[in-house]
């Protein structure tokens, strides 16, 4: 493990009486990087990123942020934090802009650099128009919204967003991911969610957790590539025999579908498209459709996740 | 960061009606009695005129309030520190106090403070009654202001139990209840002996009222108050490692 990490984490666990809620948890994240927690619901991921903000202490493990360790120095750590929880810590009977005030100031900020960390977190959440709003009269959207400003206020070195993007409608999920992309550019951001597609969409690196440990952990371009297709589907109007398509280059099987459809297995990444564009012509199969068919991350998510249980 | 919370939980306070109606009906209570104490004073006044060394208005009518408003006190102050800890613990609040660069004692001394001063306003506000009566009576300032610094002490002290209290349970009703609970038995505990007349919230009080500034008294509700933040402190450091 690298020392110069933007967050270390070492042997983290956290237990609920007898319930081991996460277990032996180890991970870094540097600078640039957009760490997904990926898992179930009840897998340990908002136990987790409640011990990384400081909020709960572990019961044993190391902790340590932009070097400074949480546990010893919780204050200076804790500054070099901004954590969206589960549920936005907001007070209902605050304007938005009474309630960034007070988190700029709890995190030490002046009143000058209040007012500018206020203008440009409106600003980048979307939240110039609500400034003079009640909370406790926003939609769970925008109070989303206030909880995620309230975080990245202070500019810290690390974000930890709990399920940022629940109860947001599609614009604004793509604004906020295109933000926390942003943000992850010159902080190490941390978020978890239970979806797949958000951390397709908007994550540099992803660990899968189930029951409390940490099930893969990866770059995402690495779980792509265990996607890459290895069939496609075929449609032809005017079949040859099966023997013949299996017969091509680079076709490692084939199956029948029926109605001219057949699905062509083959290697990864050497799909045989070409070769049966060519034959399709030349033996006039009258080709129609050609579809590389790709195993869903989905799939593999759940593979991953299963098959180490099931070596545990 | 102790001031900012503090005038956070301020705002909060009064922008809830709770804050203005406690004041309103507290006032409105005093100021009734208070009326009565004067009329009593008058049909007094003939009497007391033949007397050596006669109680004056401050004894009579002050003295008497001031022992009203304790028990009003003690009443209202479980309701307005109820909240400090157990709502923000409901509704997750507490993870944005939590999460920041701010320690458990500035938490604390910060929520501390903003109800802190609610009260002491209503203790200016108990206070400005018998003031009133500068104007046509000669007052004992003295024990004015000690009755008053008693006052502020007993609401110093209640506040920080009911402030403890309130980190121990999620539920604001609950804490409101054990609250009360403590304050009325810390209230009558002088009848079961001589120990516990010590232990007593109002005994210390009378001695002020009587205009006898005791430093033994103002220790024991400094140390009272001491005693219940540093144990709401430590029940914060707590609450990171159970919760």
């Amino acid at each position: 493990m690298s020392e110069g990490a933007l967050v270390r984490v070492e042997g983290l666990t956290r237990c609920y009486g007898d319930v081991r809620a996460v277990d032996e948890v180890s991970f870094t994240l540097d600078q640039g990087q957009i760490l997904g927690l990926l898992g179930p619901n009840g897998a340990g991921k908002s136990t987790t990123m409640r011990m990384l903000a400081g909020v709960l202490a572990p019961d044993a493990g190391r902790i340590v942020i932009n070097g400074i360790d949480l546990l010893d120095q919780p204050r200076q750590a804790r500054q070099a934090i901004g954590y969206l929880p589960e549920q936005p810590p907001l007070y209902r009977a605050l304007t938005v802009d009474e309630q960034l005030r007070y988190s700029a100031r709890l995190h030490g900020l002046g009143r000058a650099a209040s007012r500018l960390a206020m203008a440009w977190a409106k600003e980048h959440c979307g939240l110039v128009d609500v400034g003079r709003r009640l909370i406790g009269n926003l939609s769970k959207g925008y109070r989303q919204r206030v909880g995620i400003a309230q975080a990245i206020l202070h500019q810290p070195p690390v974000i930890i967003l709990d399920e940022p993007t629940i109860g947001l409608d599609p614009i604004q999920l793509r604004e906020i991911r295109h933000l926390i992309r942003e943000l992850g550019q010159d902080h190490g951001v941390i978020l978890s969610t239970h979806l797949l597609p958000e951390v397709q969409a908007t994550c540099t690196h992803v660990q899968i957790m189930r029951a409390g440990r940490l099930a893969y952990a990866s770059a995402l371009a690495e779980l792509e590539q265990r996607r890459q297709s290895t069939c496609m589907r075929i449609g032809l109007s005017a079949p040859p025999p099966v023997d013949n398509l299996a017969q091509l280059p680079g076709v490692v099987g084939v199956e029948d579908l029926g109605n001219g459809r057949f699905r062509l297995y083959h290697a990864a990444g050497a799909a045989p498209h070409r070769v049966l564009i060519e034959q399709a012509c030349v033996g006039n199969w009258e080709l129609w459709e050609l579809t590389p068919e790709h195993a869903s991350l989905e799939q593999i998510v759940v593979d991953l996740t299963l098959g180490r249980e099931a070596t545990t | 960061m102790i001031f900012t919370i503090a005038a956070r939980e301020w705002r909060g306070l009064f922008l809830s009606p709770l804050a203005w109606v406690l004041l309103a009906v507290a006032q409105g209570v005093l100021a009734w009695i208070f009326l009565l104490l004067v009329r009593d004073f008058q049909d007094l006044q003939g009497r007391l005129a033949g007397l050596e060394n006669a109680p004056g208005i401050t004894d009579l009518v002050a003295a008497p309030l001031f022992r009203v408003a304790a028990w009003v006190m003690l009443l209202l102050v479980p309701l307005l520190t109820m909240r400090l800890f157990s709502e923000e613990r409901r509704t997750r609040t507490l993870d944005l106090l939590l999460s920041a660069p701010v320690g458990a004692p500035a938490i604390v001394l910060g929520k501390y403070l903003g109800v802190l001063a609610l009260l002491l306003s209503l203790v200016v506000l108990v206070g400005l009654l018998p003031l009133s009566l500068a104007a046509g009576a000669t007052l004992d300032y003295g024990k004015l202001l000690a009755g008053l610094l008693g006052l502020s002490l007993l609401a110093a002290s209640a506040a920080a139990a009911g402030l403890y209290i309130s980190t121990l349970t999620t539920q604001p009703v609950v804490a409101a209840t054990v609250t009360l609970g403590l304050l009325l038995a810390l209230e009558v505990v002088d009848a079961a002996g001589h120990l516990f007349r010590y232990l007593s919230l109002l005994r210390h009080y009378d001695a002020l009222l009587l205009g006898l500034v005791n430093s033994a008294d103002i220790a024991y509700y400094l140390l009272f108050a001491t005693a219940f933040l540093g144990l709401a402190i430590r029940r914060l450091d707590d609450m990171r490692l159970r919760d």
